[in-house]
């Protein structure tokens, strides 16, 4: 069970990135349709090495929003996942993390069987890291974050976690929820077969009251009361010499006047 | 009054460490703070002198406790039922960061990660949090308490008053752990700590190959520095994961920090905005690094590198 959620593009640039101070959210740029948040794709690659290192997996992603772009969601199935469930409701896009757990662990209960839970290490919009592990803490399974390397064995997973420097190996018994970081290495680019494939598959769609819960279920525990853009007063001076070597020069020169070197 | 469980850690010298003496500012900072200071194993002894109310050690946890914090969770856990706090204030170390999130979700309590920014408004906590990448600022009030608070690193100064606490020490209990470290695997480093160095000099895809690291390692040399690097170029594998700076990396505050070949994305600023200077190296104008930084030298790094090296290294002979 791979979580993913749909987030806005974070390469959209500074000077696009724009935030509607009325209603506390995030406009999206024009153009620029949102996308799988990249951490997940890291997840959706973690169960994949395992199929390639001969595992007999079955990948299903699990995402909660709403207006999902099928598109980007799909790059999950094209990549090689084999399931894409998603739970598509009027305002999921903006409930909190102690309410997205209690769906996910509400779908993932009804869903039945499932030997990893493997979730991105955080999102790029909220960028709170919370989802996985509190997913976890109510599901009572065993939680290693930050795994960068993901082993079966007979009797479980081993994995490597990133620390500051270097890395823990740690063994767990399945089933455990584990967080997937970038050190993995890059998620694959779905090749034309996959994309092929995808493109047949159809997502499996539930609403709220198809699991049994309401909006009522899901009231956020923090009030967002601001969101805004940040002001930076930083007035760069350039140095610039005769050409650019000359430049190097003067910059050292005007670090030791202002006694930074 | 608002009274803090602080949730202390101490750094690779036995000491309290400096996130969590930025915790003890930024309790402080909190209308009358009754604040205690909880250590998951013994206490180091410089927490002795703490401008705090009272320590707390929770001795014998075992170092198996490592990366998982099973254990650690479970004493918190119980001490936080007993102490009933407003807050539970964590560093957004490794250790809080898992901790925190633990914590709020096995006792359902309100959590806010990585704050740069703590008050009282109306008898209610309120804080602020960097969402996005850094490109916008979130604030929230935290309607019930107790509300779990990790803090980012660097966002206050470090608390200097010092004071009496009591002190107080607790057994562990026994706790079922499923999960155990068996094996640790230290990258091997030459010089200061990437955290601890007063020049930072980072390399980014703007460098072109793994190659051009190590003049930005002389550069460092030079200057008693340590060298750091944005994820595009770890990702890349020109230079170890150890290297990087900001959100999903480390977080440096040094007194200079030069980024060559960095664009200056929200994220990786995350990382390094508490630099006293930021000075960028970069043949893009337009390059959102020249809007943080305080000096700039617009151009290619292959020609303004080698006289800037060269000029360095004259003016510490
Ligand atoms: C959730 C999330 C977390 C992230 N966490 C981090 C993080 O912790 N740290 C991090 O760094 N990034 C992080 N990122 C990635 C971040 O968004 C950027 O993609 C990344 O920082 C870009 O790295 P860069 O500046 O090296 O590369 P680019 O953005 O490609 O910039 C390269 C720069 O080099 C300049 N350049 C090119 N050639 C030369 C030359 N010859 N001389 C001088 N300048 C030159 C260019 O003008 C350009 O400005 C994260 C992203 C997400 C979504």
């Amino acid at each position: 069970m791979v979580l993913a959620k749909q987030v806005p593009d974070p390469e959209t640039p500074p000077s696009q990135f724009k935030i509607d101070e009325s209603t506390n959210s995030v406009v999206p740029p024009n153009g620029v349709p949102p996308v799988v948040n990249g951490f997940d794709l890291n997840a959706v690659e973690a169960a994949l090495l395992l199929r390639d290192a001969g595992a007999d997996v079955e990948i299903t992603v699990l995402s909660v929003g709403t207006d999902f772009v099928m598109d980007s969601m799909k790059k999950t199935l094209a990549m090689g996942a084999d399931r894409l469930v998603l739970v598509d409701d009027d305002g999921l896009d903006k409930i909190d993390s102690a309410a997205t757990v209690k769906v996910l662990a509400t779908v993932i209960e009804k869903d039945g069987a499932f030997d990893l839970v493997l979730g991105g290490r955080q999102a790029s919009d909220w960028d709170q890291a919370h989802v996985p592990l509190g997913l976890a803490e109510v599901l009572g399974l065993p939680l290693v974050s930050l795994v960068q390397k993901l082993e079966l064995t007979d009797n479980g997973i081993t994995v490597q976690r990133v620390i500051t420097d270097g890395y823990q190996e740690i063994t767990a018994p399945i089933p455990a929820v584990l967080t997937v970081t970038n050190e993995l290495g890059e998620p694959r680019y779905p090749n034309l077969r996959g994309i092929m494939q995808a493109s047949r598959k159809k997502p499996e769609v539930f609403s709220l009251a198809d699991l049994g819960l309401s909006s009522g279920d899901l009231a956020p525990k923090l009030k967002l009361t601001k969101l805004y853009v940040p002001e930076s007063n930083q007035q760069v001076e350039l140095i610039e010499g005769e050409n650019e070597a000359d430049s190097g020069k003067k910059l050292a020169l005007r670090l030791r006047e202002e006694k930074l070197i | 009054m608002t009274s803090i469980l602080l949730i202390g850690e101490s750094d690779e010298h036995g000491e309290v460490s400096q996130s969590t003496l930025q915790a003890v500012a930024a309790a402080k900072s909190l209308s009358e703070p009754n604040i205690t200071v909880t250590f998951s194993g013994d206490a180091p002894a410089s927490a002795s002198s703490l401008s705090v109310d009272s320590i707390v050690s929770i001795s014998a946890v075992s170092n198996s406790d490592d990366g998982i914090y099973e254990q650690s969770t479970a004493e918190i856990a119980s001490l936080v039922t007993s102490n009933n706090p407003d807050v539970v204030l964590l560093s957004k170390s490794d250790f809080g960061s898992l901790v925190g999130a633990r914590l709020a979700f096995r006792s359902d309590l309100s959590f806010a990660a990585d704050c740069t920014e703590l008050s009282n408004e109306n008898g209610a906590l309120v804080v602020t949090r960097p969402v996005y990448g850094g490109s916008a600022l979130a604030e929230f009030i935290v309607a019930s308490t107790p509300a779990v608070v990790t803090l980012r690193a660097g966002a206050y100064e470090p608390s200097t008053e010092t004071g009496s606490p009591a002190i107080e020490s607790i057994e562990p209990q026994s706790i079922e752990q499923f999960a155990y470290v068996t094996d640790t695997v230290a990258e091997t480093r030459d010089g200061v700590r990437l955290e601890d160095a007063g020049v930072v000099v980072s390399g980014g895809r703007g460098l072109g190959g793994p190659e051009p690291f190590s003049v930005l390692k002389d550069l460092a040399n030079a200057l008693d520095g340590a060298v750091g690097a944005s994820r595009a170029a770890c990702d890349a594998g020109w230079i170890d994961h150890s290297h990087q700076v900001g959100l999903t990396g480390k977080s440096v505050s040094p007194d200079v920090y030069i980024a060559v070949g960095i664009s200056g994305a929200s994220q990786h600023m995350a990382g390094c905005s508490s630099s006293r200077a930021i000075v960028a190296i970069n043949k893009d104008a337009d390059s959102n690094i020249f809007k943080e930084a305080r000096f700039g030298v617009v151009g290619d790094w292959e020609k303004v590198l080698p006289s800037f090296l060269a000029s360095v290294r004259e003016l510490k002979a």
